[in-house]
């Protein structure tokens, strides 16, 4: 019995050092104030999520120019869109057109 | 007479205010809230109009949104009126305004299909630009209130969208 754990122990071990190590997914927020898309945080991963946080009473949308993604952000709430393609990606608001924003993904 | 050249064209708004008030008879604080709120309504009133007609998806998400939109600004401006203490006065622009939006609403209503998807856009492309050159040139210059003035602002960012919004609906209805 104690040859057996001994063995799972040392696979453990020896997988848990062989794996490198890749962080895991985080989510990071960009917030909506007046009108205007807020900085977007440095250091976006692939497989990272970004929260588009809107403070104000008009809904808004985060739509990339691309077709990468199209997610409505009601007044006042939150949505997610999770990051698949490392690139830099410029996005807008479908209602204002004139709030545009830029999200860098790089690779993991 | 402050409005005297005001006519039934919402194009002349910005065109007799920059007359009359470049000899010095800008508007008053209540009056720019009546203007700004008469405004609101009318894009409100002339959405609603869409909704009846309109079966264009694209057109008909427009006109939401500005239901949405310039519903939430007149709430506004009548939320900062109240705390203020401000009564919005009626004036020849607001009356020439909501005149011109009355015919432009017996207009439209005689068209149907793609023919009042076309005039409508187009109108509410002309109608977002005209507003617009107003608050920036008149209104937003001429009020006093720094809490209006910051209201006025973030309406004319939401309006500036307005406007590309219709820009890019009205090419897709051409």
């Amino acid at each position: 019995m104690w040859m057996l754990a001994a063995i799972v122990a040392l696979a453990q071990a020896f997988g848990y050092a062989s794996v490198p190590r890749t962080p895991a997914p985080k989510v990071v927020q960009i917030e909506i104030d007046k009108v205007a898309f807020g900085d977007t945080p440095a250091g976006i991963a692939v497989g990272d999520t970004v929260e588009w946080v809107n403070h104000d009473i008009f809904d808004h949308t985060s739509t990339s120019k691309t077709g990468g993604w199209d997610v409505v952000v009601p007044a006042g709430k939150k949505a997610r869109v999770v990051m698949k393609r490392a690139g830099a990606f410029d996005y807008f608001c479908r209602l204002h057109p004139n709030m545009t924003g830029l999200v860098r993904v790089k690779k993991k | 007479m402050l409005f005297r050249h005001v006519s039934t064209a919402i194009a002349v708004l910005a065109v007799s205010s920059i007359g009359v008030f470049a000899q010095g008879a800008k508007p008053t604080d209540p009056q720019i809230a009546h203007i700004a709120y008469t405004a609101g309504q009318i894009d409100i009133e002339a959405a609603q109009q869409a909704l009846k007609i309109s079966k264009n998806k694209d057109v008909r998400a427009f006109a939401e949104n500005m239901v949405k939109d310039h519903t939430q600004v007149n709430k506004m401006a009548l939320d900062l009126c109240k705390k203020l203490g401000v009564t919005p006065e009626d004036n020849d622009t607001s009356k020439g305004l909501a005149k011109g939006a009355e015919a432009k609403r017996a207009e439209l209503a005689k068209l149907a299909g793609a023919e009042f998807d076309k005039a409508y856009m187009a109108n509410e492309v002309a109608y977002h630009k005209t507003v617009n050159g107003a608050l920036e040139t008149v209104l937003i210059p001429s009020s006093s209130n720094a809490e209006l003035k910051s209201l006025l602002q973030t309406g004319l960012k939401i309006f500036k969208g307005h406007q590309q919004h219709a820009e890019h609906t009205a090419a897709m209805v051409k």
